[in-house]
């Protein structure tokens, strides 16, 4: 036994020390972590949701909230699906290749072939997630005279089609989404499942 | 002396025998020594307290009666949220009051905070040796900033609901993790109850805990240091040979604490007159989408942050989208706060007070106000293409005076030398100020109206 301190010893000591008591905080950290994240019950929620869509008539828009979300159904006129052929040339994405959306939905109306004429997306921009306005009208005076109907976000003022296909030069960067959705009868949506 | 006096005589003792009561009095009141040049740019950082206190005790009275709760009421559109607020508005015995102080001193902090930061830029207050009292300040404003945001969605209205939709969707403009970042914030998928939970939790109790611990970081630096002046000179330098006390220093107790209870009367008319008469403060204070309760299927028509995040809004918005993302923007508006932290370093000056300053931090100073300002007026309109291109230029101009600060102030010195000792101010300045301070009303007036 020597008086004598082991410099080296101690030190080595210190960073072991340092070194576990640092995986430990680690370790104590992840479940504070991880309570951030979405609970289980917040993962389970979000159910499929049926719409009865026989009384939308055409040019007609109804909102349904699916995960939180608000959903479009929009009942295209013959005169809408025209005009949306026009402005093809003022849209970013008009095939959707950079965008989200079911197979079945990747064509020029953005909608199930069988019923072409009605739109099912999801109304949030894909900019900062506000949800656009539905403005169907003809050449207003806020959107200029070239306008043939589309949605309109008021935040930060991105445009889309009534395919929810988006124009160039706005904010947004891609089409809105358009969810997973069936027919489960002539008159009856469901959006959230396809299968 | 009496017995009485003996007494407490004692009773002192035996207390700073135990903790240091009479050493902390002296070292932070009676016997800190304070530049006794201080102008009424001084008061703003005692009133920054106030106004602390004032957000801590009326904050904990509406926790008393708010439930943080985002689940809709059975049978109605409003969240339970939205009618304890209600309730405290109307049934709660004085909640009406103690709700309009705590939501006018949130801008009254800003208001006031604004001015003291504004203080520390003409009189060089961050240069050496107050490095790090800026960097304590710049963290304390940071975490104003935090809790502002985070307190406005507790009402849960359609401002609330639709500001922190945008707010935590930048987050998910950053490549690769965004996504998951912006889901890890929410605690969910879209913005709701798990959301307000949280912001209530960091809003109550973990962000004030971080700023009362900075404020104190920030005193006691300055307190070490000892205070700057309008004149920007070290009172330090010059002391009284045989008392060790400086020549231009006046005890803060009871000089300052008397100036200052000027200051905090003065303000209070003013904080008064907003409570009872102007809470709303035309929209300004209190958004008017935000006395509708959040409905996540419709956006307002028009959305703005409350006044005092509005020059960093109009940096997000003039910055493009380019290469894919629009991350840029929230570069930007990131970089615009971050970027003041770092004025003891940009700053190359010889002397620190604008009075004896040049030309050039004269003009790019003003500059700077303008840009400010206008930034401001600009992010509480919506974007029109005109009001884009304003915002980039004022983008422009605002990083500029930041970035080209060590070129034009390397070698400003005005025709004034630095005096040794400090100096009273005179009529001239005073009316120049006041000029200055028109100038800047009209102009924000005008172009608010024009643009």
């Amino acid at each position: 036994m020597t008086n004598q301190v082991d410099n080296s010893k101690r030190r080595f000591l210190t960073l072991a020390t340092g070194a576990v008591g640092g995986v430990a905080v680690v370790g104590v950290a992840t479940p504070f972590i991880a309570s951030f994240f979405p609970s289980e019950r917040a993962k389970a929620a979000g159910a499929p949701v049926e719409v009865d869509i026989s009384k939308l008539e055409p040019g007609q828009k109804i909102d349904v909230e699916w995960r939180g979300k608000p959903v479009w159904v929009v009942n295209r006129t013959k005169e809408m699906l025209d005009n949306m052929a026009k402005i093809e040339g003022q849209l970013t994405d008009p095939n959707s290749d950079g965008s989200d959306q079911p197979e079945y939905a990747k064509n020029k109306t953005r909608a199930r072939a069988d019923k072409a004429n009605v739109l099912v997306a999801l109304g949030v921009c894909t900019h900062l997630g506000c949800s656009p306005t539905f403005r169907p009208d003809l050449a207003p005076a806020d959107l200029g005279p070239e306008w043939v109907g589309g949605f309109y976000c008021p935040c930060h003022g991105s445009k889309f089609d009534l395919a929810g296909r988006v124009y160039s030069g706005v904010p947004a960067p891609k089409n809105l989404d358009i969810p997973p959705y069936k027919y489960v009868s002539e008159g009856v949506l469901l959006v959230g499942e396809d299968k | 002396m009496s017995k009485l006096q003996a007494l407490a005589g004692n009773v002192m003792n035996w207390v700073d025998d135990r903790f240091p009561a009479t050493k902390m009095y002296k070292e932070h009141l009676s016997e800190y020594y304070a530049p006794k040049n201080f102008n009424f740019w001084y008061f703003f950082g005692s009133l920054a307290l106030l106004v602390l206190v004032i957000q801590i005790v009326t904050g904990i009275f509406l926790t008393m009666n708010y439930k943080p709760d985002g689940n809709l009421i059975p049978g109605t559109n409003v969240s339970v949220a939205f009618m304890s607020v209600e309730y405290i508005m109307r049934d709660v015995a004085g909640g009406w009051l103690i709700r309009y102080m705590h939501s006018t001193g949130a801008s009254m902090f800003f208001v006031v905070v604004y001015l003291h930061m504004f203080r520390g830029l003409i009189y060089g207050s961050y240069k050496q040796p107050r490095e790090l009292i800026w960097i304590f300040g710049m963290l304390i404003f940071l975490c104003l900033m935090a809790e502002a945001f985070l307190g406005y969605l507790l009402p849960w209205g359609q401002m609330s609901f639709w500001g922190a939709q945008v707010i935590v969707n930048l987050f998910a403009s950053i490549p690769v993790i965004g996504p998951d970042l912006s889901v890890w914030i929410r605690g969910d998928f879209v913005v709701s109850d798990a959301t307000l939970n949280r912001f209530f939790a960091l809003h109550v109790i973990a962000v004030p805990l971080v700023l009362l611990a900075l404020v104190v970081a920030h005193i006691v630096a300055l307190h070490e240091v000892g205070s700057n002046n309008p004149d920007g000179v070290e009172i330090k330098k010059n002391k009284d040979p045989k008392t060790g006390i400086p020549l231009d220093g006046i005890p803060f107790h009871p000089y300052y604490t008397v100036k200052d209870i000027l200051g905090v009367a003065v303000f209070l008319v003013a904080f008064s007159y907003v409570v009872f008469f102007a809470p709303e403060m035309g929209g300004f204070f209190l958004e008017y989408p935000n006395f509708d309760p959040a409905d996540p299927l419709k956006t307002p028509a028009h959305i703005a942050p409350v006044w005092y995040f509005t020059p960093f809004y109009a940096i997000l918005r003039a910055i493009p989208s380019f290469l894919g993302t629009q991350v840029w923007g929230v570069i930007g508006m990131g970089a615009a706060v971050v970027i003041i932290a770092f004025l003891p370093w940009l700053d190359r000056s010889p002397v620190k007070s604008i009075r004896y300053r040049g030309r050039n931090f004269k003009i790019a100073l003003v500059l700077f106000i303008i840009s400010f300002i206008c930034l401001g007026i600009l992010g509480a309109k919506p974007a029109t293409n005109l009001r884009t291109i304003l915002s980039q230029v004022f983008s422009v101009i605002y990083f500029g005076f930041f970035l080209f600060m060590p070129l034009y102030t390397k070698n400003d010195v005005g025709t004034t030398p630095v005096p040794a000792r400090t100096t009273d101010t005179n009529t001239q300045r005073q009316i120049g100020f006041a000029v200055y301070a028109l100038l800047a009303v009209l102009g924000a007036f005008v172009f608010g109206k024009l643009v």
